[in-house]
């Protein structure tokens, strides 16, 4: 109870440690680098702490019959909301005074589970006992079915100012969801602080990076503990300002700064939809920025579903610009200019995720706003699969490793996104919490890489037959593309999954929110897509020759320890959520992340889970499976055949068989396949297909997809969205150029044009307005 | 006497003010320009305290105060311009063409 | 004849005041004209000057004795030296110069009447028939720093001793951050106007 209570700590000791860093890091001797990793060591102590006693919290907590009349429910409910004071939700206060008379006379309560079954410990209220839930001395412990564990939020807040009728508040909100997130940041975090002291030795600007690394994790820390809706827009913007400073960590590089850019303006984008969303939010709430007014009410149906509807519109804009959704997923490859241990926190763990959490925190405004339950189409699943497919597809044309790991990340948040859009919300926070883990290891991975390979990340020009000089690296990548292609029995495989499985739409799955047809069948798709490229990342990195120049060289244990430790857990993690199909397991292993995260009680929507259906597992490792084959067989195998029909068509002999002519025969490919698409789309692709088919349905599926990768890079993202986005900027420059003329530079003209302007506007407001 | 005729000899200091901005060239004048105009605000904050108490004495005090930075902070920028230019005409600093 | 100056007192036609803040009124509007239309810099510091003594004498017209004081001091004492400074330092020409108006007079004409019609036409409007009374100046009671009630009553101590109650009562904070914008432009102004 006390970590709940002072978790407040954690972003404090982050912004404690960015200012130490800021003000004496240089002087210290390690130039700053200790003090960040000392604090993100005691915060991730802290947040173990947390989340061990968030455990024995949860096993304390009251239960409730299902079969229970309502009204026994509720009270145990608003019991449950004992660690809400009055002051941090105003709604909560009212339910607690409505239930306080209610329950004086229903004094005894009865129908209450008689506790039975094994492990049902005697129920008191835990630690300290000052958190005595009205309703658990009546509410007994059991582990049988039909029962459900009410989840005691913890909630602590401080007046932040007051306006005229509301009171606005800050500080922190423990539950499962805030305590899973502060474990994945802080892990992550130390991994890529211990990481960066070798990758970014010696460089200009070391102090000042650790000092950012320090703000970043603090911000993320902030955000996911976030008390109220304002405080989450705060935390959300704090993470956008240290992504720019971060991805524009070398800015004396017009890319790196131009990249820099681009994330935070087209993040800007985003949030004004974040910023209506909350507004609509505060009003449609009765004036309340707390959390747990919002979701309480949008999850009693106290709000209006028209209301809801425009705000989790606006609030998916926002997800879809932070968390890299398609249209607003721009920035994020570019993102990639940033240092690679950045672009690890990035992905895994800070700033992209944040989009998805919001999602998560607020999930009642979007599961009632969207009508997700039943149903098998809504906004937000549709952005989440179009992103997972697309993103995956994307991945396959890149040279650069980073960039087909940004592509990935797109991916993937579509699988999350995908997820809680199909009222999967415990498989999307579960892919969320994995992700985190081989992704980062991926990143890092990738820069481990490029720290060998003298700071190149063309995987097809430089790298190459790194497997033997890098075996740890090796190893460590290749647990995690299997982990992210969802290979049994690889963390992957788990979370990827309960998103499929929570589609609902696959034959003989039950228990799903909906039946998402089409999300199943695209994220199929994305998933063999995501293993195929993956496969290619590693072909090129590990397998061949080396391409690049110099020696490379393995990395030291502070590159390669993050990378083992990050590989263990994105094997392991997936053990934490068994389904609870597996009863020849003991029960207390089953679904443990499920019980620890996902918060059942007034402010959540009572979900259901998908079951466990091998069927669908099978055919989803298969998937994967078949996505690696076929990249195997084209990448591998396949080269041979690619230069015969090369040399056929193009009697380009001299393409011998080595490493060099396998690159040129991709660039060539790419490039009859972008002119088949764009100049003479059915003779080109029927004569294509012709001249192919002898070379076996393998090598045409891995061309194909291919192919779409790069229609869809080259046609849709280069033309349609970026072609959009210049067309703006064209637009803007024309009629600057008719404008400009006004711009004469001279100061009193503008000043005449202005107090011009204010007279006639003056005038006009006093005459016709006033 | 009328409230209204302390409004309108404010207005009148004020456009003339704003005349001046507009029309001279030299920085110098322009910033006596300026202080014509934040007189004509005084003299409007004055004349509605005698409405509504002191706090418009206080927010005078605090105008003139401010002129008085304002002048200094503007006649270093005027002493620097003529440094560099050997000139202050304000005609001349179109750099921002466009 | 009578009959008007017998209206005009039954409604206190303050007739000695009226006179001589028309003359005040059109002294410092000819005054102000001439700033912003001279041909010689030092001639328009000096109608400044007059403008700003005018301004002075408004405001004891208004009862504002200690914001009249101020003025003169800050103003006339400081600030038109400083004018006076800028004007030698920049080598302006002390004699009748015809370039210190730009190609804009027409413009800033329009734009001045057009904004004296609008200030004009609303505060006439809104503030037409309103008689000045100083009876938010009759404070009943301040009290001094030992907390002991004074009189203060109608006169003119009494008002400055309310206005310093007021700043470094209610306005205290805005008060210390004059102070420290009038540091900040001390040492902005050195830093600028220093040769180095």
């Amino acid at each position: 109870m006390w970590f709940f209570t002072h978790v407040w700590i954690l972003p404090a000791v982050m912004a404690g440690s960015f200012l130490l860093i800021l003000l004496f890091g240089k002087r210290l001797p390690f130039k700053g680098a200790e003090v960040g990793i000392t604090a993100v060591s005691i915060c991730l102590l802290f947040a173990l702490a947390t989340a061990f006693n968030w455990a024995t919290w949860g096993a304390d907590s009251p239960k409730v019959s299902t079969s229970a009349p309502a009204e026994q429910i509720e009270a145990v409910e608003v019991g449950a909301l004992a660690e809400v004071p009055d002051q941090c939700s105003r709604v909560v206060t009212e339910l607690r005074e409505g239930e306080g008379s209610a329950s004086t006379e229903a004094a005894p309560p009865a129908g209450a589970e008689v506790p039975a079954g094994e492990g049902a410990a005697p129920v008191t209220p835990s630690g300290t006992g000052e958190t005595a839930a009205p309703a658990m001395g009546s509410a007994a412990a059991a582990g049988g079915k039909g029962e459900e564990t009410v989840t005691r939020p913890v909630v602590r807040c401080a007046p932040w100012f007051e306006s005229t009728d509301a009171l606005v508040t800050w500080g922190t909100q423990i539950d499962g969801l805030s305590v899973m997130m502060i474990v994945v940041v802080t892990i992550i975090s130390l991994l890529v602080h211990v990481f960066s002291t070798d990758y970014v030795h010696g460089d200009r600007r070391y102090t000042h990076y650790f000092a950012f690394l320090s703000l970043f994790t603090g911000s993320m820390l902030f955000f996911v503990l976030s008390q109220s809706t304002l405080q989450m827009i705060v935390g959300w913007e704090l993470v956008g300002v240290c992504s720019f400073a971060l991805i524009g960590h070398w800015w004396e590089e017009k890319p790196n700064s131009d990249a820099a850019l681009k994330a935070f303006l087209t993040n800007r984008v985003g949030d004004v939809g974040l910023l209506v969303g909350m507004i609509i939010l505060f009003f449609a709430a009765g004036q309340s920025f707390s959390i747990m007014d919002v979701t309480i009410l949008a999850q009693e149906g106290e709000i209006q579903h028209v209301l809801l509807l425009v705000a989790s519109v606006c609030l998916i804009t926002a997800v879809m610009s932070k968390s890299g959704q398609f249209i607003l997923h721009t920035w994020l490859p570019d993102a990639m200019a940033g240092p690679t241990p950045v672009s690890a926190l990035i992905h895994a763990a800070t700033m992209v995720v944040a989009g998805i959490f919001m999602v998560a925190r607020l999930y009642p405004v979007f599961f009632e706003g969207l009508s997700i339950a039943n149903s098998s189409v809504n906004l937000l699943a549709v952005v989440g699969a179009v992103t997972a497919l697309f993103g995956a597809m994307l991945a396959f044309v890149q040279k650069d490793i980073k960039k087909v790991l940004a592509y990935s990340t797109v991916s993937q948040l579509g699988f999350m996104v995908t997820s809680l859009g199909v009222g999967a919300w415990t498989a999307a926070m579960f892919h969320l919490f994995t992700h985190a883990f081989f992704k980062a290891c991926l990143f890092l991975g990738a820069g481990s890489l490029s720290h060998a390979c003298h700071h190149s990340f063309n995987m097809v020009d430089d790298m190459g037959g790194l497997r033997k000089i890098m075996p740890k690296t090796f190893w460590t990548y290749l647990i995690a593309t299997g982990a992210l292609a969802g290979i049994f029995p690889l963390s992957g495989f788990w979370s990827k999954d309960e998103i499929l499985a929570g589609t609902g739409s696959f034959p003989g799955t039950e228990g799903a929110n909906g039946t998402y047809h089409l999300m199943l069948v695209m994220l199929l798709l994305a998933a063999f897509c995501t293993a195929a490229y993956m496969t290619r990342t590693i072909w090129y990195a590990f397998f061949g020759e080396y391409r690049g120049h110099g020696h490379p060289h393995e990395s030291g244990p502070r590159i390669t320890v993050p990378l083992i430790i990050l590989a263990t857990l994105g094997a392991i993690v997936g053990f934490l959520n068994l389904p609870a199909a597996f009863d020849f397991l003991p029960a207390g292993s089953l679904t443990r992340f499920e019980k620890f995260v996902e918060p059942i009680g007034l402010y959540f929507p009572s979900i259901t889970h998908a079951s466990f259906n091998p069927v669908l597992a099978v055919l989803s490792v298969a998937v994967g499976l078949s996505g690696i084959v076929v990249a195997y067989l084209y990448y591998w195998k396949g080269a041979f055949k690619g230069l015969h029909g090369l040399s056929e068509r193009n009697s380009l002999a001299g393409w011998g068989k080595n490493v060099l002519v396998n690159k040129y025969y991709f660039d060539w490919l790419y490039t009859t396949v972008i002119v088949g698409f764009v100049k003479g789309p059915l003779a080109r692709a029927s004569n294509w297909f012709n001249q192919n088919v002898i070379d076996g349905v393998v090598n045409g599926v891995g061309r194909g997809a291919v192919g779409v990768g790069k229609f869809v890079y080259d046609d849709i993202d280069q033309r349609v969205v970026d072609g959009a986005v210049n067309g703006a900027g064209a637009t803007a420059s024309g009629s600057g150029g008719v404008l400009r003329h006004l711009q004469t530079g001279r100061i009193q003209q503008y000043t005449a044009l202005f107090f011009a302007a204010a007279a006639i506007l003056a005038g006009v407001f006093v005459l016709f307005v006033g | 006497m009328l409230l209204n005729q302390f409004l309108l000899l404010a207005a009148v200091l004020f456009s003339v003010g704003v005349y001046g901005v507009i029309v001279r060239r030299n920085g110098v004048l322009v910033l006596m320009s300026v202080e014509l105009i934040l007189n004509a605000v005084n003299i409007n904050l004055i004349a509605f305290s005698t409405f509504w108490g002191l706090g418009g004495q206080v927010f005078a005090l605090f105008v003139i105060a401010v002129a008085a930075a304002e002048v200094g902070v503007g006649l270093a920028i005027v002493l620097l311009i003529y440094r560099n230019r050997r000139s202050v005409d304000i005609d001349q600093l179109d750099e921002l063409k466009g | 004849m009578t009959s008007l100056l017998a209206a005009a007192s039954s409604t206190s036609f303050d007739v000695p005041g009226n006179v001589a803040f028309a003359v005040l009124a059109v002294l410092m509007v000819v005054a102000a004209i001439r700033v912003v239309t001279t041909r010689n810099v030092v001639h328009a510091a000096l109608w400044l000057v007059v403008v700003l003594g005018g301004n002075a004498v408004v405001y004891l017209i208004l009862q504002a004795e200690f914001v009249a004081l101020t003025q003169l001091l800050v103003y006339i004492g400081a600030i038109i030296v400083l004018f006076l400074f800028g004007i030698m330092l920049t080598r302006a020409p002390l004699g009748r110069s015809e370039d210190l108006d730009n190609n804009q007079r027409w413009i800033g004409a329009v734009v001045g009447v057009l904004l004296l019609l609008v200030i004009g036409y609303s505060v006439t409007q809104s503030w037409g028939s309103d008689r000045l009374d100083f009876a938010a100046y009759d404070l009943p009671q301040v009290s001094d720093v030992a907390g002991t009630a004074v009189e203060v009553g109608g006169s003119g101590n009494g008002r400055t001793q309310a206005l310093a109650n007021e700043i470094f009562g209610d306005y205290l904070i805005p008060f210390e951050v004059v102070s420290v914008l009038l540091t900040g432009a001390l040492i902005g102004a050195i830093v600028l106007a220093r040769r180095d």
